[in-house]
């Protein structure tokens, strides 16, 4: 019987168990971070138990941290959360990238730039867009605060086997439309919750010509289609993305080798296949209160449906049958699990290049790991932002889930390029419109959402 | 974990679908660093007037619900961020057990592992559930998978394993530690590529 991705790792870490049932997984990789381990590792200590393996344990600081000021922690209890993170990985010898640290940053971009995360791996993260790394052609997916706590004391996790699902992506992907507009584009058409019960896997040509950068956009996305895991076969680009980072397999060669025997045999494998074309795929925004709430550019505010489309229209402050360059925008933040990489910044600072932000517009640009912020000032995209009047922030979540000083007033109009548009999400009250780093640096510069394949892309490329 | 057998309790309704874990727990509430003192704060918007006061009109504020230990509710509940504190807050609080038309996968399975019993009822089962009085009592007998209220009993499904934990009480880890040596053997065997 013919085998998915999914299955050949899924089997190559099952210890006990039968399908059907909860089965016992080997984790090869646990990121933690100073939100959801506090609990778990006082679970440890008081009943006297070690931390299994801590050298397949890595954690880093990024929900808590202040972008703007970055070692002057004000909030009482975020600090709090720092120094217990801190004084437990100190106990438990669990390597940490603290604020500060090159290796810091958000627990998602760190996990792949250091090299952690590797193909037909089984990673965990106490934070439910751990399905990013799903990427590398890895079963990533986010555990809960006690799961936490046992992948700690025994390096192994009780799950039920998903279903799988299969998206063949097809076509060829517009000028000036990425990632995020495919991922957004098929919860658009399927839903937010189309993925329950089953794990992802992205397939098909436009997808074997993303780089890992814009798979990871994808995978990232796939928890908002109610799925725990997304995943992309690994091939000849995500073995170069790995080869040379610091945790890369010393013998690189044989680890190539073993990876490559990890890919779904044919499509009658998954339990479920959709299709989705990308050849008129337009630039996606959101225009409502969750993710699949989304249009393309082009088009209108669609008319109320339900119950649900009101009280999002009565939240966002918008109405049908308006175009998306009427949203009155406030804000942008470019940054998030979902696009803080550097092709995302490089990406952002093409449409910003030479020019200024719209006088509406106050703009955070948060790079989701000190390296990459390191890079982009060494390369010069930086100043790009800083000329154009953004700010230039220190790694972390930021305003993705404004659990830090950076929240979106109440009220206010945010282009993000996060994944979340739930209500409250990026601050009480704010008003949050998703879409990709090109769409919302170009909206920075116009001062409101405009169709960027339009765009005359000679002038964002000339040099 | 206290082992659970039957909770024989008064249910409180609050109706809504899709009651996220935003709701349940605003992400205010998540900067602990311990499992205790969120039953304070579990649903903390509706409960809480801008004030501070408690909103009168909010179920759990009603004193003929104080004590109550079975919520009722719609589908899709404890949906969006996966935060364990939304099922601590209901604990802390002291509820028992949760009857929904569907809970998300991963809320159900923190509810598994603090004792939390998840109940999923289809909507004509619920709509009878709901007309439960203040001073009534509805029982949950997991041996035999029913909720009894009056005289009607609605059989739910359950994992067996999920279903032996909560009867035993038996904490993950201890469960777990009886396969070390299996876990052992595999880390043996684990490729490695240096
Ligand atoms: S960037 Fe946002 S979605 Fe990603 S881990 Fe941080 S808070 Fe979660």
């Amino acid at each position: 019987m013919s085998k998915t991705l999914f299955d050949k790792i899924w089997d190559t870490h099952v210890i006990a168990g039968q399908v059907g049932e909860p089965q016992l997984l080997y984790v090869d990789l646990h990121l933690i971070h100073e939100v959801t381990s506090p609990q778990p590792f006082d679970g440890l200590r008081s009943m006297h138990r070690r931390l299994r393996r801590p050298d397949l344990t890595f954690a880093t600081m990024d929900h808590n941290v202040p972008t703007k000021d970055i070692f002057n922690v004000q909030d009482e209890m975020s600090r709090l959360q720092m120094e217990t993170l801190e004084r437990n990985c100190k106990e438990f010898d669990v390597p940490l990238a603290s604020i500060g640290d090159d290796q810091q940053g958000i627990v998602h971009v760190v996990g792949p730039e250091r090299g952690l995360t590797q193909p037909a791996k089984v990673i965990v993260c106490g934070d439910s867009h751990t399905a990013t790394h799903g990427a590398f052609g890895t079963i990533a997916f986010g555990i809960g605060t006690s799961e936490v706590e046992h992948v700690m004391a025994t390096q192994t996790i009780w799950q039920v086997k998903p279903k799988t699902m299969g998206i063949k992506i097809t076509g060829k992907l517009p000028a000036n439309t990425y990632a995020k507009d495919i991922i957004m584009g098929i919860i658009a058409q399927y839903g937010v919750s189309f993925g329950t019960g089953y794990a992802i896997e992205f397939y098909g040509e436009a997808v074997e010509n993303l780089s890992m950068e814009a798979r990871l956009t994808m995978c990232n996305m796939s928890i908002e289609a109610g799925s725990k895991t997304g995943m992309v076969r690994p091939d000849q680009t995500t073995f170069d993305y790995i080869k040379g980072r610091e945790f890369a397999p010393k013998d690189f060669a044989a680890a190539q080798k073993y990876w490559e025997s990890f890919y779904t045999d044919d499509e009658s494998a998954f339990d479920e296949n959709l299709t989705f074309d990308v050849s008129d795929l337009k630039p996606m925004i959101t225009w409502g209160t969750n993710p699949g709430m989304a249009m393309a550019v082009n088009q209108l505010t669609p008319a109320v449906k339900d119950a649900n489309d009101q009280a999002a229209y009565d939240y966002i402050g918008l109405h049908p049958g308006m175009k998306a360059e009427e949203i009155p925008l406030d804000y942008l933040f470019i940054g998030s699990c979902t696009n803080s990489r550097y092709e995302d910044l490089e990406i952002a600072a093409q449409m910003m290049k030479g020019k200024h932000l719209a006088p509406n517009i106050t703009a955070w640009i948060v790079p989701g790991s000190r390296a990459i912020r390191n890079k982009a000032i060494k390369t010069g995209i930086a100043k790009i932002f800083e000329d154009a009047g953004c700010e230039w922030r220190e790694p972390g979540c930021s305003a993705c889930l404004a659990m830090n000083p950076d929240k979106i007033p109440a009220g206010m109009h945010a282009a993000s390029t996060s994944n979340r548009n739930f209500i409250g999400r990026q601050g009480a009250g704010s008003r949050t419109h998703l879409a990709s780093p090109a769409m919302v640096a170009a909206a920075g510069i116009a001062g409101h959402f405009v169709d960027i394949t339009l765009l005359d892309t000679e002038e964002g490329e000339s040099k | 974990m206290k082992a659970f057998t039957e909770e024989i309790g008064r249910a409180v309704v609050i109706p809504n679908d899709s009651i996220n874990t935003d709701i349940i727990l605003p992400k205010q509430f998540l900067k602990n660093i311990l499992k205790t003192g969120f039953g304070k704060d579990l649903f903390f918007d509706w409960r809480y007037l801008e004030d501070g006061s408690l909103n009168p009109d909010f179920e759990l504020n009603k004193p003929e619900h104080k004590g109550a230990t079975i919520l009722i509710t719609g589908t899709d509940f404890g949906s969006g961020s996966s935060r364990e504190h939304a099922v601590w807050a209901l604990t802390d609080y002291g509820f028992k057990a949760v009857i929904a038309g569907g809970f998300s996968d991963i809320f159900y399975m923190n509810a598994t592992k603090n004792g939390l019993l998840p109940i999923v009822l289809p909507e004509a089962d619920r709509a009878i559930l709901r007309q439960v009085k203040a001073d009534e009592l509805i029982t949950i007998n997991l041996p035999q998978q029913e909720v009894i209220y009056n005289t009607q009993a609605f059989h739910f499904d359950i994992n067996p394993q999920w279903k032996e934990k909560f009867i035993k009480g038996e904490d993950d880890i201890d469960h777990t530690l009886q396969f070390a040596n299996q876990i052992t053997a595999f880390e043996q065997k684990r490729p490695n590529f240096g």
